[in-house]
């Protein structure tokens, strides 16, 4: 943003009240077109859709945890998500008060180095080229510690080969939407096969 | 575009953004049994997503031009190798995402 002419303030505020970084990237774009409010907020719910995935797969988890909910289900980013999703928390810890802070430190984390980048962005003069391939990284790891845990891999194939698929059909603007149709039909399809192995995780 | 225009879009935004956030806690609330539907997707899905979100991160990858997907090739099977050896988290993504950059930034 800090090439684009932006001040600091807005990565800063995107930051807090967003908090979803592939949307924050896209927002940049929209506030250097025409004003295009409809256009927005549709364009928005596609590339957020994601999330309501995250919402079903949490709907156990964030049961019982009081006041914190309400900011676990605000924070519910990709990595939030990810990570709270498939750490076992030890039976000593309190679940509601480690998804909370795993959350909220992921929120200051991003608040913070948003900011920092708005601020001084320009005067970083090391190579960051490639960096941003932490995130493939960490994926990559959630992704294979799932499939080391799991009994059966059908999800997992599902996933990746939906994915790849709809990637190949429909670009990589476009791919996100069809993907979830896929994988939401073929989850429902193979519901007896899959159920019946869960059962037994 | 004027801040009031700047604003409303940021807004907007967020708006989207909480909707898809919390609907599914909004539509299966929690004082009243999830459907049994519903709690399989909660159980199948998180799989799933995770292959989609290793395949979204890769989107822009070409595999038919520039490096062909090489330098990411090679640092995810970095990654899985260094996980498959420790399974420390913060090893295996730092690991690999320095065999990336110096992939990209000296090699390819």
């Amino acid at each position: 943003m800090n090439v684009k002419g932006f001040s600091f303030v807005y990565p800063m505020l995107m930051s807090l009240t967003i908090f979803g970084g592939s949307l924050e990237f896209v927002t940049v774009s929209m506030l250097l077109s025409s004003f295009a409010p409809l256009q927005t907020f549709i364009l928005t719910l596609m590339i957020q859709a994601r999330h309501l995935f995250y919402g079903i797969s949490m709907l156990e988890k964030y049961k019982n945890t009081g006041w914190k909910k309400i900011y676990l289900i605000f924070g519910m980013c990709d990595e939030s998500f990810s990570i709270n999703y498939s750490t076992d928390v030890p039976e000593d810890v309190d679940k509601g008060w480690f998804m909370f802070w795993v959350t909220f430190l992921n929120h200051m984390y991003w608040f913070t180095g948003s900011t920092i980048g708005g601020l001084v962005g320009s005067l970083f003069t090391f190579n960051t080229e490639g960096l941003s391939f932490v995130m493939t990284a960490m994926f990559v790891v959630i992704f294979l510690d799932q499939w080391l845990k799991e009994k059966q891999h059908i999800s997992s194939l599902i996933g990746v080969f939906a994915s790849l698929i709809c990637l190949m059909i429909f670009g990589s603007d476009n791919f996100m939407i069809p993907t979830m149709i896929c994988i939401i039909v073929t989850l429902s399809l193979l519901r007896k096969p899959i159920g019946d192995k869960e059962d037994s995780v | 575009m004027t801040i009031t225009q700047q604003i409303i879009t940021i807004g907007l935004c967020v708006i989207g953004t909480m909707i898809t956030r919390f609907l599914p806690f909004i539509v299966f609330k929690a004082d009243k049994p999830t459907p049994e539907y519903i709690q399989y997707l909660g159980k199948a899905l998180p799989a799933a997503i995770f292959g989609m979100l290793v395949i979204y991160c890769l989107k822009d990858v070409s595999v038919f031009s520039g490096s062909h997907g090489l330098p990411e090739a090679i640092a995810i099977a970095v990654v899985i190798a260094l996980h498959l050896w420790k399974r420390k988290m913060l090893f295996s993504i730092a690991g690999g995402t320095l065999v990336y950059m110096i992939l990209v930034q000296f090699l390819f």
